[in-house]
């Protein structure tokens, strides 16, 4: 047997999310150990500049704000397609998680009492703050929001937050085996009993049991090539809750697109900058949001966005480059001095990638992959559908607030949120149960993952990881991209069999010893490429438009037929994945209009109260297991009709 | 216009007792706006599949890709080949343990700082759900912000002489790490706990003040200033004895 490892609570990734759940088991007296590529505070939660949202309403442009409204935005921003009691946990949750980064050091910033500048819908006012508020955690704005929300530390917000949550770790002493790769989830008779992971420093296996797994592997946006995320995020952590051929993954056709990554490089520059007042102009410098959304302008919420500025460059008003069309940012206005202090990783971004000055010139982006809204299906505990003991959190989990779409600074907010709440669960669910050890187990899953790296070694050598990977990416970006149809998604998915097919023939060159980063990427490939066909499978699948997921020939929500959340499951054996669908959960709010993005949507037939009695059932018939509090009971029902007038 | 590059790249593979330490040397036809994340993962597509390196965000954040690039310890993501001339030479940084080629292992020496340091805020307070925060003026939020910028790249410790001659000097990046707590009214440390910690040649007193760290470091933290304020108030508390 490799070397072996034995703890209470093993979880897999050091981002956000995955450090949340560690403390939070570590404060209930347990082992934990936790595994990631690469060292904790290099996790891509450090990379988040905006903000996180939390309805603290301290700015005065936040006045009125309570998480009821947040609850309101999240859900409108989702297209219903989120789980309403999942959203309502996160919303009540989402200040006592900033409150609480407060009180471990993060340096929020605050309010300034007295007249303050901003920039709102295209022309600078001036707003007095509430002396009353002054010192307290103020906000900026973020698309999609009714009321400025999203808390900030100026543009580090997620490098301060991963930060301070890291130095909890290590506060509490918590184990971090970095550069590990966990490349097999063991399980069996329907429970889970820890890993089989990678050393990247040196190849060799290693074996850990715990009485819980955590998966917090965030985002997959790589499978995308062209993508805002760090070249990590390459889905291992979802694609080894596939393996396991019971795990479903959750909506996988809703992807997001971010307004503004930059040409090139796709680097990011943060919704802040339209936040705090930024313009999108096209080819003739033409300001042309507020033709489109006259009512959110540039902050609409980011699949709207993304989709206009698409239109506008299918209109032929984009700008040609020699790198592709795009659009253009312009953030002059805001003046040097807020460009170099609250925006000022935006500014070193655009002088060091592209050479462009944010304070003299304009910044040349277009709609650029961004974040998965998909993932690992789990319950409202966090606790994965189909495996007792299988969690997962963060980015990787499809809880299920974004349904569709994803706000702006909801996601950094999620991953402390669900930290905190399925760290909870995962802690009482560990002290129930015994540690159970099994070498046959140990070597079933082992060799498992022997046999895949010799056959790696063996192969025909006819194709190659980097060609394999970057046909795959094409196939994704071109077919199933922004704007979708059955033709090209029928297409997509032709192709991507071909390419999982041919994956087979991949073969190894180098022999080298130590992390060989030739295996490392081959040993990845594969999976990548079944959750490129769950996206392609689930969006082919899906006819209608909601949220990311826009079909040319299905432009309407259909709330009648489609108001269900896609699973994906990859049985043993098979070649494709299997779709199945359940209800998204208890509807308290009902389907209604977004108030921006001008879809048209399909009523549903069925009355909400008849849609609620069939949720527990048809959920439970997918693998959900039971949460701790019965499904439906933590919704505050109504609530949300005090907030809309 | 189209320059050929040479890249002379150090190669060392600990895990292989056959690899011996060399400088390997790859051509690369240059593009426009070419960084030298884009070049090694050019080299490593189609030349040499056994290269070892370290990117993550690739956006000049999150601390993972430094290294000597024609001598100067800097992160490579941001790097244009543009600024150099047409030979460009790559080495691990110094001072932190190999793990194989350009790839080091600055993880580990962090953490192992972060454990030293304490590096969390130390209050008895406690947490409480239902209470409004602490206030704070927005401009120590600032400040602090200043201080928390460090990515942990590494830079100012492979470019700072002291560290090269005293292992378990705190370099740059772990003073700055004081620095940032001493100045945070919610961490309750006294003065003499700060004292112990930083009093000693490990600590401020073995800074000779060159400043090589401040000229490199790629998040141009304020270290200088910082440093004078350690000082102040290290010469202070010990000349009054206690506080
Ligand atoms: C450029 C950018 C800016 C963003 N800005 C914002 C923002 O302003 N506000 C906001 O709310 N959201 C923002 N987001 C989204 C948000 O940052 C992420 O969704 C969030 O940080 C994800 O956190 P996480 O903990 O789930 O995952 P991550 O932080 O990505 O961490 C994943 C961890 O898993 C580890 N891991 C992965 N696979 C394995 C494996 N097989 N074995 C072991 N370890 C593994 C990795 O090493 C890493 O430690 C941004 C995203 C991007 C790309
Ligand atoms: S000033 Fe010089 S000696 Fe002091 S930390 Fe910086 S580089 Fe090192
Ligand atoms: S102080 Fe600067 S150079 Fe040193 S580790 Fe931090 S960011 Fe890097
Ligand atoms: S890869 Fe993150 S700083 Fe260079």
């Amino acid at each position: 047997m490799s070397d072996t490892y034995t703890t209470d609570v093993l979880v897999v990734g050091a981002g956000l999310a995955g450090e949340r759940v560690a403390v939070e088991a570590a404060k209930y007296g347990l082992n934990v150990i936790i595994l990631s590529l690469v060292p904790p505070r290099r996790s891509h939660s450090s990379a988040a500049q905006g903000g996180m949202q939390a309805a603290l309403g301290n700015a005065a442009k936040g006045k009125g704000d309570n998480p009821t409204v947040h609850f309101l935005d999240t859900l409108k921003g989702s297209d219903w397609g989120g789980d309403q009691e999942v959203i309502r946990i996160f919303v009540d949750n989402a200040p006592i998680a900033i409150r609480e980064m407060a009180h471990y050091g993060v340096p929020w910033n605050r309010v300034k009492g007295g007249p303050a500048q901003y920039f709102i819908k295209g022309k600078k006012v001036e707003v007095e703050e509430d002396f009353k508020k002054e010192g307290l955690i103020t906000s900026r704005d973020f698309g999609g929001t009714a009321k400025w929300r999203t808390c900030y530390t100026a543009d580090g917000t997620g490098h301060s937050v991963l930060f301070a949550m890291d130095n909890l770790v290590v506060q509490h002493g918590i184990q971090v085996h970095d550069r590990m790769e966990a490349l097999s989830i063991m399980h069996g008779d329907g429970k889970c009993y820890g890993v089989i992971a990678r050393s990247l420093r040196d190849g060799s296996l290693k074996t850990y049991f715990s009485k819980s797994t955590v998966i917090a592997t965030g985002g997959y946006g790589r499978i995308y090539g062209t993508s805002t995320n760090a070249v990590i995020n390459e889905g291992t952590g979802n694609a080894i809750a596939l393996d396991t051929g019971i795990v479903p993954l959750g909506n996988m056709e809703a992807v997001q697109f971010h307004p503004t990554g930059i040409v090139p490089t796709d680097i990011l520059v943060t919704e802040g900058c339209r936040g705090d007042g930024g313009f999108l102009l096209d080819k003739d410098e033409y300001r042309f949001m507020p033709d489109y959304e006259p009512e959110k302008q540039e902050l609409a919420s980011r699949d709207v966005v993304s989709r206009r500025m698409t239109e506008h460059i299918k209109k032929g008003l984009g700008v040609d480059s020699p790198f592709g069309t795009h659009l253009w940012l312009d953030i002059r206005h805001l003046g040097e001095k807020h460009i170099k202090t609250k925006l000022r990783e935006v500014y070193d971004i655009c002088m060091y990638f592209i050479g462009v000055d944010p304070v003299k010139d304009l910044i040349p982006v277009r709609p650029t992959q961004h974040y998965s809204m998909g993932g690992i299906r789990v319950n409202k505990d966090g606790h994965a559908y189909n495996l007792e003991g299988l969690f997962s959190a963060g980015e990787a989990a499809c809880w299920d607030m974004h349904g569709f779409n994803r706000l702006g600074g909801n996601s950094l907010a999620e991953t402390v949120v669900a930290g905190m709440v399925v760290g909870k669960r995962v802690a009482e669910y560990s002290l129930k149960r015994n540690l159970d050890i099994s070498s046959t187990l140990a070597d079933k899953f082992t060799r498992e993952v022997e046999d895949r790296i010799n056959a790696l070694f063996k192969g025909k050598g006819t194709e190659s990881v980097a060609g394999l990977k970057k046909e795959m990416a094409d196939v994704l970006t071109e077919k199933v991209g922004i704007f979708r149809n059955g033709n090209d998604l029928g297409e997509a998915k032709k192709l991507l069999k071909k390419i999982y097919d041919r994956s087979k023939n991949i073969k190894v060159k180098s022999t080298s010893k130590g992390g060989n980063p030739e295996l490392t990427a081959a040993l990845r490939l594969k999976g990548m490429i079944k959750l490129a066909m769950t996206i392609a499978w689930g969006a082919y699948a899906r006819k209608e438009s909601r949220g990311a997921h826009t079909r040319e020939d299905y432009p309407a929500r259909d709330d009648n037929k489609w108001l269900v959340r896609t699973l994906a499951r990859w049985p043993e054996k098979a070649n494709e994945p299997v779709l199945s669908y359940e209800p998204v959960g208890i509807l308290d709010m009902p389907p209604g209009e977004r108030g921006y993005g001008g879809a048209q949507s399909i009523p549903m037939k069925k009355s909400v109260k008849s849609y609620n009695a069939s949720v527990e059932k048809l959920q439970k018939k997918n693998g959900c297991l039971d949460p701790a509090i019965k499904i439906g009971k933590e919704i505050k029902p109504g609530l949300w009709k005090k907030e809309v007038k | 216009m189209g320059r050929t590059l040479t890249f002379r790249i150090f190669r060392f593979n600990p895990y292989d007792e056959d690899s011996v330490s060399r400088i390997q040397e790859y051509q690369l036809e240059e593009v426009p706006r070419l960084n030298i994340f884009n070049a090694l993962n050019l080299i490593r597509d189609d030349q040499d599949p056994t290269l070892m390196f370290d990117f993550v965000c690739r956006a000049g954040i999150c601390g993972s890709c430094a290294m000597m690039i024609n001598g100067r310890p800097t992160l490579a993501c941001r790097t244009l080949t543009s600024d150099f001339s047409s030979v460009i030479e790559l080495f691990p940084l110094p001072f932190f343990k190999l793990l194989g080629d350009l790839s080091v292992d600055t993880g580990v020496w962090f953490r192992e700082a972060a454990e030293r340091l304490e590096s969390w805020i130390h209050t008895d307070e406690e947490f409480s759900v239902n209470e409004t925060e602490k206030r704070m003026d927005n401009e120590l939020a600032n400040k602090i912000y200043e201080s928390d910028r460090c990515i942990e790249c590494g830079c100012c410790i492979a470019g700072c002489a002291t560290a090269n001659v005293y292992p378990d000097f705190l370099g740059a990046a772990g003073l700055n790490r004081i620095g940032r707590f001493m100045i945070d009214p919610r961490d309750e440390r006294s003065n003499e706990t700060w004292f112990e910690l930083v009093s000693t040649y490990e600590g401020i007193f073995g800074c000779i003040g060159m400043m090589a760290c401040e000229d490199v470091c790629p998040k141009s933290l304020p270290l200088l200033d910082t440093f004078a304020k350690v000082r102040r108030l290290m010469l202070g508390t010990g000349l009054s004895g206690k506080k």
